[in-house]
């Protein structure tokens, strides 16, 4: 197996996920997809360190997978403070800025 | 740029892996695809969170595969540990059953994006498909040069990006207080105390004393049973208000104390 095949399965899990945040409505889902995203970038991160023998796209993957990790707290928590506000996780919702 | 990215690789060490490995891709790849794309479809966001759950384990062992053990526990660590629960907990919070509605807003927004998707999809596939690939060097050598693999991680990141390190933590700081200060409500009302809340019973004179307990009979004891009034109707205040608007009272602990068909009737009128 040639190691490159990693980095087909990285370009489809992102456009799985990129669909997948142009698509659905539930702010929740939306953010699971873009997790998904992150993890396939982390993923052809890893490919590439260990294509070119060079440690630093591990030490890249990790720093996204911490600024991944702050992105989830804040915005859960903004999920949150909406759903509480508005009794709704849907990102169709928030329309106030429109008019 | 991949070009050039991938034409650093000089020497050639190998261009395909072992056969174990190769078929612990050939099963997992496919599982992870299948997986992603089951997050995307799925109507419950429950199913969503499961799917993606799956998705980061096989990520984890790619890792593991490639030789990132490292980062292959830190992604189960932190992202099927900690993020997942994170979402399942927030899923919890904002209510399980708020699935999708099919509406679309935005009309034609499905088939344009999938439309893209594919276009992005395609620009990805076929730009890696147009790199000539030398094999794969490993980052072994980078490893025992600096004494192992945890160490030469741990050399890269208080070395060379040590200030990116530092910012990290800032903006771990910044994320941790940007969650208490919007999770953080004002009270806009101060609380009621014990005796204005007695007062104000009272004062509209509905119900000052507590309401009966549900009723509790040799067959059904349960919250939804109603209790039996003296002249043989049911008390609608005994039963959780929850439940007498979801209409789940059931009238079977007067029928089966009397199974005459006027007192389940009434029993259901109240």
């Amino acid at each position: 197996m040639n190691p490159v095949n990693y980095l087909y399965v990285a370009a489809l899990l992102f456009t799985v996920g990129a669909v997948g945040v142009l698509v659905r409505r539930n702010a929740i889902v939306v953010f699971m997809c873009v997790e998904l995203m992150f993890n396939a970038s982390n993923l052809a991160f890893v490919t590439f360190a260990h294509l070119n023998g060079n440690i630093d796209g591990q030490v890249v993957a990790f720093f996204v997978m911490v600024v991944a990790a702050a992105e989830v707290v804040v915005g859960l928590a903004i999920i949150v403070a909406i759903f509480r506000t508005r009794r709704s996780a849907s990102v169709d919702d928030p329309n106030l800025l429109k008019y | 740029m991949i070009h050039a990215f991938l034409a650093t690789a000089q020497p050639v060490v190998e261009t395909s892996t072992s056969a174990g490995q190769a078929a612990a891709f050939w099963v997992l790849a496919p599982l992870a695809v299948i997986s992603a794309v089951l997050v995307v479809v799925s109507r419950k966001s429950v199913h969503s969170a499961i799917w993606m759950a799956l998705t980061m384990i096989i990520v984890a062992i790619f890792f593991l595969m490639e030789g990132a053990y490292f980062l292959g526990i830190v992604q189960v660590v932190v992202y099927t540990g900690a993020v997942m629960m994170l979402f399942l907990f927030v899923l919890m919070l904002v209510g399980v059953d708020a699935s999708d509605s099919l509406v679309e807003t935005l009309r034609g927004q499905r088939v344009t994006a999938i439309v893209l998707g594919l276009g992005l999809g395609g620009l990805l596939v076929g730009a890696i498909g147009q790199v000539t690939f030398s094999g794969a060097l490993g980052t072994s050598a980078a490893e025992t040069a600096a004494g192992g693999h945890l160490e030469a991680i741990a050399q890269a990141i208080f070395t060379k990006y040590v200030y990116s390190f530092e910012v990290t933590s800032a903006l771990l700081v910044t994320a941790a207080v940007a969650a208490m200060v919007l999770a953080h409500r004002e009270r806009l009302v101060p609380r009621k105390s014990q005796r204005e809340q007695s007062v104000e019973r009272f004062k509209d004179g509905t119900h000052p004393t507590p309401f009966p307990s549900p009723g509790v009979y040799a067959r059904h004891n349960a919250v939804d049973t109603p209790a039996l009034l003296p002249d043989g109707s049911t008390s609608d205040a005994s039963v959780p208000q929850s439940l007498r608007r979801r209409g789940a009272v059931h009238p079977r602990g007067v029928a089966a104390l009397d199974p005459g068909p006027e007192a389940s009737d009434e029993g259901e009128e109240r």
